[in-house]
Parts: C-alpha cells; sequence; structure tokens
C-alpha cells in the first residue's frame, strides 16, 4: 500500500506541469493586450504606444514564452501570483482569503453530502420499491431538478424574510453558513445518493451477501460488508465532489454574498485581472488533481484488486 | 428417520405472478444424501434457498418445511438467522464471489464463528487451521489472510467445506458446488465432500448438473423438471432402472457423453469394452 501510495503521488507531478503550463498558454492566448488592462485599470487617460511598451517591460512581458512561464511556475511554488492588475495588490493576499471561505462552505457542504448520501442511499436501497424509497426518490428528484438559484431565493425569502431566523447574506456568524450549505447539499446529495442506493442494490445480489446470510451472519454486519463495497463506487464521486463544488459556488456566492473564490473569480474576469485569473485557474485544477490522488488512494485502500494496478 | 421435510413447497416470483416451484414434496433422510438434479431453471436452487429462507425479496414461498420436526418457515427471521450457519450450512456454486471481495477470507470465517460461537480470535484461528488443513489447504494461515481474487475456485470451496467443518451443522446444503470448477478442481472438491460426510456423518443436499458426481456422492437422487419433482429414488435406481422419460434421457445423455469421452481419449476399442 505505501509503494502505491508513493506511486500515484509521483504520477500526480507530471499531470500539474502540464496543467500549470496549459493554464499559462490559455491565459496567454487572450486577444487582450494585459499592459493596455493595466493601463486602463490605473485610469491612465491616454493610452500611447510608448506606454504600452513601458508597462509590457515593467510586467516582464517582452521576454520569450518559456522565459516567462518558468519565472511564472517558480513564483507560483512559493505561492507568488503576482499582483493584481487592478488593485495592485498581491494576488495571493485577495486569493488566499477568498479561497479559505469557500473552502470552509465547501467541506461542510460536502460532510453534508456525504451523511445524507450514505445516509438516504443506504435507507433508500435497503426498502428498494417501498413507498420510503419512491417518495425521497421523488423528493430529491423535485428538488434537485430546481435550479440553485432559485432554491436559494425561495430559502431566503422564508427562512430569512419571513421566519426571521437566518442571515440573508454575508458571512458574519455559523447561522451565515447554514442556507448556502443547504442549497449546495440539496443540489448535489439528490444526485449522489442515487449512486450509493444504486451500488447497494447491485451489492445485495451478491453471492457474498447470501453466503453472509446463509451463515447466519447478522444483518447489520452484512449491510457494513455491502456499504463497504458500495462505497468503492462513491469515494471517486465524493472526493471529486471538493474541487466540483469550490469551483461551482458562483451562483450560490453570488446570491448569499459570500466571500469566496466565485465572487472574486466573477469580478476577476468582469475587470480582465488577468493575474488573479491565471492563479484561480491554477489552484482549481491543482485541487481537481490532489482529490483525483486521493480518491484513488482511498479506493485502493478499500479494493486490494486496484492495488497491483500501478 | 428424516432430518429435513419439505411438504408442498410453492415457490412464485411476486412481481409477474409466475409460479416457479408449483408443489414439491421431499424428505432427506438422516445422515443421507439427497442429490437434486434437473436442468438449468428447473427450480433446484430456489428450492434449496427455500429451504434456508434465503430468496431474493421479490420470491414468495408457501408450505411447510420440518427440520428435526421444527417448522422453519414458522420462526422469526432472528431464530431463523440462528439455525443458519450452525445447523443448516450452504455451500454455494462459486467461490469466488462467496466471498467479500474487499476483505481477507479470514474477516468472514472470524466473523461467523465469533457470532455463532463467541470464540477468541486464537481459538477461531486453531479450529480454521486445523480444518483447512483437513481440506488438503496448504498453508492455512495465509490462505487466511489472502483476498478471494488470489484464492482458486476450487480453493475457496475449500474454504467454505472447511468452515462447514468447524460449524458442524446437521445438514450441508450444497447449491451446485463443482460447476464453476475444472475437472481436477471438481475431483479434489468431491473428494472432501466425500470426506466431510464420513467424517461428521451429516445429511447432505447436493444441487447438481453432473451425474457423474451424482452417482458418487448420493444416497437417493430427485430429478427435477419446470419446478417439478419428476422422479425420486435410490441411486443405483435411478441409473439403472429410471421409470420417467425425462430421467431416461438425463441417463442416456451421460452415458453417451462417457462413450464420446472414452472413445475420444483411447479409441474405438476402449469406448466399446
Amino acid at each position: 500500500m505505501g509503494s502505491y501510495i508513493i506511486k500515484r503521488s509521483l504520477i500526480s507531478i507530471p499531470l500539474l506541469l502540464i496543467i500549470s503550463f496549459l493554464t499559462f498558454v490559455l491565459n496567454n492566448l487572450s486577444p487582450l493586450d494585459p499592459a493596455e488592462v493595466v493601463l486602463y485599470a490605473q485610469g491612465v487617460p491616454k493610452i500611447t504606444d510608448e506606454l504600452i511598451t513601458e508597462t509590457k517591460a515593467a510586467l516582464g512581458m517582452d521576454q520569450p514564452f518559456l522565459i516567462r512561464y518558468l519565472k511564472w511556475f517558480v513564483s507560483c511554488l512559493q505561492l507568488d501570483f503576482g499582483n493584481s492588475y487592478v488593485t495592485g495588490k498581491p494576488v495571493w493576499s485577495l486569493l488566499g482569503p477568498a479561497f479559505l471561505n469557500t473552502l470552509k462552505l465547501t467541506l461542510l457542504s460536502v460532510i453534508a453530502i456525504i451523511a445524507f448520501s450514505i445516509g438516504l442511499g443506504v435507507i433508500c436501497a435497503l426498502r428498494e420499491g417501498k413507498w420510503m424509497d419512491k417518495s425521497v426518490r421523488g423528493v430529491s428528484f423535485f428538488l434537485t431538478s430546481m435550479p440553485s438559484y432559485w432554491l436559494a431565493a425561495l430559502m431566503v425569502w422564508y427562512f430569512s424574510v419571513k421566519l426571521d431566523l437566518l442571515p440573508t447574506s454575508g458571512m458574519d456568524s455559523y447561522k451565515s453558513y447554514v442556507l448556502p450549505v443547504i442549497v449546495i447539499t440539496i443540489s448535489f446529495a439528490g444526485v449522489y445518493f442515487r449512486i450509493i442506493r444504486s451500488a447497494m442494490i447491485s451489492n445485495l445480489n451478491e453471492d457474498y451477501v447470501l453466503y453472509g446470510r446463509a451463515c447466519g451472519l447478522p444483518e447489520k454486519k452484512i449491510t457494513m460488508h455491502i456499504l463497504r463495497n458500495s462505497l468503492q463506487v462513491a469515494i471517486s464521486v465524493f472526493c471529486m465532489a471538493i474541487p466540483i463544488i469550490l469551483g461551482s459556488t458562483v451562483v450560490v456566492e453570488n446570491i448569499f454574498a459570500w466571500p469566496g473564490l466565485g465572487t472574486l473569480s466573477v469580478n476577476s474576469i468582469l475587470s480582465r485581472d488577468f493575474p488573479i485569473i491565471q492563479a484561480y485557474v491554477l489552484v482549481l485544477a491543482a485541487a481537481f488533481v490532489l482529490f483525483n490522488t486521493v480518491s484513488d488512494i482511498i479506493n485502493a485502500a478499500m479494493n486490494p484488486k486496484l492495488r497491483k494496478d500501478l | 428417520m428424516n432430518i429435513l421435510e419439505a411438504a408442498n413447497l410453492k415457490i412464485w416470483d411476486n412481481r409477474t405472478g409466475k409460479v416457479i416451484v408449483p408443489n414439491s414434496s421431499f424428505h432427506v433422510k438422516q445422515g443421507s444424501c439427497l442429490a437434486i438434479v434437473g436442468e438449468s431453471g428447473s427450480g433446484k436452487s430456489l428450492t434449496c434457498r427455500a429451504i434456508m429462507r434465503l430468496n431474493k425479496a421479490g420470491i414468495s414461498q408457501s408450505g411447510d418445511i420440518l427440520f428435526n420436526g421444527m417448522n422453519l418457515t414458522e420462526l422469526s427471521e432472528k431464530e431463523m438467522r440462528r439455525k443458519r450457519g450452525k445447523q443448516l450450512c450452504m455451500i454455494l456454486q462459486n467461490g469466488m464471489r462467496a466471498f467479500d471481495p474487499s476483505c481477507v477470507i479470514g474477516v468472514h470465517l472470524k466473523e461467523t464463528l465469533a457470532w455463532h460461537f463467541g470464540w477468541s480470535r486464537e481459538e477461531i484461528t486453531a479450529k480454521m487451521k486445523h480444518a483447512m488443513a483437513s481440506v488438503m489447504l496448504k498453508d492455512p494461515v495465509s490462505v487466511m489472510n489472502m483476498y478471494p481474487h488470489q484464492l482458486s475456485g476450487g480453493m475457496l470451496q475449500r474454504v467454505m467445506i472447511a468452515l462447514a467443518i468447524v460449524l458442524e451443522p446437521d445438514i450441508v446444503i450444497a447449491d451446485e458446488p463443482t460447476t464453476a470448477l475444472d475437472t481436477i478442481s471438481q475431483f479434489e472438491v468431491v473428494e472432501q465432500f466425500i470426506r466431510l460426510r464420513e467424517k461428521m456423518g451429516c445429511s447432505m443436499i447436493f444441487v447438481s448438473h453432473d451425474l457423474g458426481i451424482v452417482q458418487k456422492m448420493a444416497d437417493e437422487v430427485q430429478v427435477m423438471k419446470d419446478g417439478e419433482i419428476v422422479e425420486r429414488g435410490t441411486t443405483r435406481a435411478i441409473f439403472s432402472d429410471a421409470q420417467h422419460e425425462y430421467t431416461r434421457y438425463l441417463v442416456s445423455t451421460k452415458l453417451a457423453l462417457n462413450h464420446h469421452f472414452k472413445k475420444i481419449m483411447g479409441g474405438v476399442s476402449v469406448a466399446e469394452r
């Protein structure tokens, strides 16, 4: 297992290198000249060619592409993503706190998603075809099919405006987490619990369940075996949920005025703040690689057959 | 004396309403081996699972199953669970799929024995080591620490037999235990079944397609077709003087196959001998 973890972790290094290169290339493919963007942001009244050339030199944009990439990559490793074109502040001083805020929201949501998905998945699978299974699936289908902005607006109207129980927006206390977490959980758990349910149902029909029962093992023990095997399918999905939610909180963050990555990325895109966009894409891509690696390692720990593959 | 008696056993599919076994009554004598033969879909496995009350959720059953004079159909699920394994032991067709693929073999063995007897890990290991050695499994401790995919189908069948030896049930229900095996493994597993019976004197229901194995193992044979028992008799009577047309067809097919096999292996003269 130890050698698997080392091998699997080493595979992610070239992946990260490729991703960083692609991020840099894609940002440089933009038709906009970053120097012009900086000058616009600084409110320079008349932009001349001379000024553009000077700004390019100041930004290091006059150097060859690969040199620029290497410099950027080395400084990224030290969490130095350059300065924002708009505010002039270091990117990490803006991205870091926003990332942490979104990460808190994401982790809480993922915990809720895992708890609900496993709980509902197990209950529904053990009562397949009965009213409990049918009603949970029906309600989840209804809730999941609602767009999250609509669901968020309904929640704000009911819990914050009508009942005055929770804040409408911001990130002031633990209460601020409730509504965004509920909205994110509903949209993800509604889909993920079905994965657990169907994996449980297919495992329920396996011979090892029949043999366990034939040996007189109690249902609790058998359910734990079924769950362990069913979770293998869901582990990858759960692990990947973290970067997916990190990158898809734009709508929820904007509705609840959450000072996180979603809000920051939208503002940066609108103001064409390339260093922030570049850093945002890189951080998210790195999160995808990291959690993909983690999910592979957990899966290998749970499924002995996978350990031989590397 | 009969150890097991099934009376008016009916099995049907709830969803489609299709009756799979319409009305089956049979018995197993104390210490004897009853073989159930018949083609696929004739209801052999469903009958075995009905005895254990382990058919899938969509399958229903009615009728009485008397085990040592006790009606199993009247027991609560909890009482039935106590009987399974300890008194009625089942051995499945595919050893590869009979154990949790994510756990080493020892986990299932330890859970089962700890549940029934409350033994410690050391006791379980000692008893399993002894039983596994008696079914010719070399290095029992390392076998217990292996995952199902690291062992062969024949070895896993023998692990199931070893568990049955430790459980000491009154009756063993073997549902096509040799079907998924190659000929050499089949031979080894059948040998172990014979030794299991000799050693423990337990009764057995042996479901098989293979009439050669049935002839070697069984005291009595019951032939099933489309859910019904078409003939039942001693092994000798079934193989030499079958009454029902379907039984005669099964036996003659087996003889023809034997003839063909001998012809291939040793030429016409051998086959005609």
